[in-house]
């Protein structure tokens, strides 16, 4: 069980972010530690673990004794976690300095749960995965409460805590499971013996408790209780880290899991799988209309949005996968969008957070406005932004597994969600007003944001450029 | 298989028993004689002022963590001192950078002040 000097290298992306949490951690505890210089190295921390991932696209190979998949598929993930990380780390700014909450550790925190989220999109073995999620959660549940004067932080990151603990007892379990009738955790022998596997009930039951567990972690009706309340406490920007990169991450898990090991076309699991899909996607929207507060409408979508990537796991085939990886790139950079220009509308007292309060927001802020069109556009899925093509990606994906019934709800529901996303658009231009943002808002954010308006109207121009990543790099 | 275990329920049961028929035994046969300090709760010899409910300072979490933290890092240590020969220079590297990773964070937690009472 030698580990060699080459696997440090190839997982470069990983062993990059978490030096650089370690120097920044060190750099924060300094005397007269400059939170700007943590700031700015873990900006930097994230552009590097990125462009380290995107160096290795090309290069899969499996390294650590067969425990963890680097380059193609895990490279991908990476790089959709390391742009959310450093997304919600220029978003947070702002933020945390008008509640006068700004430490430094917000940053390192978010470093550490970017390399648990890369851990889970990069596990080949269940001890792996179950490493990356508690990694991941252990940050969020703190970064959930992270404003610890506010009441409604506390409460978020409490039941976060609880619930997500549960969850863990239903992950182990079922990896318990599943490793007393594989005989092993390894996902690659798992894969190879599934076909005698998928028979034993005890082998399905760790298969369901592991259904149980990650539809926690992406928030899927019926485990998807927490979602709102944690997403409406949470500081928004956290908020925005939490729907995107967390949520990418459990699905990376998943989709490691359910289409990549198991070949669940046709068996029980993805019956349930399909079940738990449609339950999100009907419950999600129709709820979602009922909402007032802005990050609880977006919470409910998020709800929707994952039992829509749930069909394509459902599928288990190929282009379910590719779909999911699709609609996970262009999800994280809609919604990120969506709640970055909440998080600048919203007072320190949590309130201007309803739909009324963004009357006349186009007159007085017109490309914001506008940006904040094109979010709520992609969010409904209305070509041609990038949320389109990934339902449009998955519902294909779902229709040619004999799924069709589990599009056509989708297709149905994605119609009832046009009416919440667009009704914000509506009051922004047609209702009369005087909302506005916040004036400490920097530059460098409304840059990032309009890169992220830029992207969004991109792959939906183009969503070939992440359609062929998978089709041209991912062979493992 | 499960046969092998039948020892180990003959001795759960017989140490419930054996406590159940001792403290009966005491019940009927024990003299009673009841005052006051002995139904206070024992304190290690402190007389106890007021109830144990209530609220107490988050820095005694703050310890017990800690010392969750560092109480692992010894579980870690000792099979790895233990076979330290046949790991060899592997074992050496690998248990360096988990060490220090973990005075990182030590570190960070001193200069933050969490290891201050007050």
């Amino acid at each position: 069980m030698e580990i060699t000097i080459s696997d440090l290298w190839q997982s470069a992306p990983m062993v990059s972010l978490t030096l650089t949490g370690l120097v920044a951690l060190l750099v924060e505890s300094m005397k007269g530690g400059r939170t700007t210089a943590v700031y700015g190295l873990s900006l930097a921390g994230c552009a590097l673990a990125f462009v380290f991932s995107l160096w290795s696209l090309g290069s899969e190979v499996i390294v650590f004794n067969g425990m963890i998949l680097q380059g193609g598929y895990a490279s991908y993930f990476s790089m959709v976690f390391t742009s959310s990380a450093f997304f919600t780390i220029v978003l947070s700014r702002p933020y945390m300095q008008r509640l006068h909450r700004e430490q430094g550790v917000l940053y390192i925190l978010i470093l550490f749960a970017t390399v648990g989220m890369m851990l889970m999109a990069s596990a080949m073995d269940l001890i792996i995965l179950f490493l990356g999620i508690e990694l991941m959660s252990v940050c969020l549940y703190v970064l959930t409460g992270f404003v610890r004067t506010k009441v409604t932080s506390n409460e978020s990151a409490v039941k976060y805590f609880l619930l997500g603990a549960f969850a863990t007892g239903f992950l182990l379990y079922g990896i318990a499971l599943v490793y007393g009738t594989a005989g092993t955790t390894n996902l690659k022998l798992i894969s190879q013996s599934f076909a005698q596997l998928s028979g034993n009930s005890l082998f399905l039951m760790g298969a369901g408790l592991l259904v149980i567990a990650f539809s926690f972690k992406v928030a899927a009706v019926p485990f998807h209780m927490w979602a709102p309340d944690v997403y409406e406490g949470a500081p928004t920007p956290v908020t925005a880290f939490m729907s995107t990169g967390a949520k990418a991450a459990a699905f990376a898990a998943f989709v490691t899991v359910f289409i990549r090991t198991f070949a669940i076309t046709g068996t029980p699991i993805s019956e349930v799988v399909a079940f738990i899909a449609a339950a999100s996607m009907i419950l999600g929207n129709v709820t979602a209309i009922a909402q007032s507060n802005l990050k609880r409408m977006l919470a409910y979508s998020s709800i929707a949005h994952a039992g829509y990537m749930l069909s394509g796991i459902a599928a288990g085939s190929a282009e379910g996968e590719t779909g999911i990886l699709f609609y996970l790139a262009a999800y994280t950079l809609m919604n990120m969008g969506a709640f970055g220009i909440i998080s600048w509308v919203e007072q320190q007292d949590d309130t201007k957070l309803t739909f009324d309060d963004y009357a006349g927001f186009s007159a007085q802020r017109p490309v914001v406005a506008a940006m904040l069109s094109v979010f709520m556009f992609s969010l409904a899925g209305i070509p041609p932004f990038a949320g389109f093509f990934g339902k449009y990606y998955v519902f294909l994906a779902a229709v040619k597994a004999d799924l069709v019934w589990l599009a056509v709800i989708g297709v149905l529901t994605s119609v009832i969600s046009v009416y919440y996303y667009l009704r914000l658009v509506m009051v922004m231009y047609f209702r009369d007003g005087n909302a506005t943002i916040e004036e400490r808002v920097p530059g460098f954010a409304f840059a990032v944001i309009g890169v992220i308006a830029a992207l969004v109207i991109l792959l939906g121009l183009y969503p070939s450029l992440v359609v062929d990543i998978s089709k041209t790099f991912f062979k493992l | 298989m499960l046969e092998s275990y039948l020892p180990i329920f003959f001795m759960i049961a017989g140490g419930i028993a054996f406590g159940v028929v001792m403290l009966k035994l005491n019940e009927f046969f024990g003299p009673r004689r009841p005052t006051e300090e002995k139904f206070s709760t024992y304190e290690s010899g402190m007389e106890p002022v007021r109830t144990a409910r209530e609220r107490f300072s988050v820095k005694f979490y703050m310890v017990a963590v800690l010392f969750i933290l560092f109480d692992i890092e010894v579980v870690f240590l000792y099979p790895w001192a233990v076979s330290f020969r046949e790991l060899g220079y592997q074992g050496f590297v690998t248990m360096f950078v988990f060490i220090v990773i973990l005075l990182i964070g030590l570190y960070y937690v001193w200069r933050k002040g969490a290891l201050e009472w007050d």
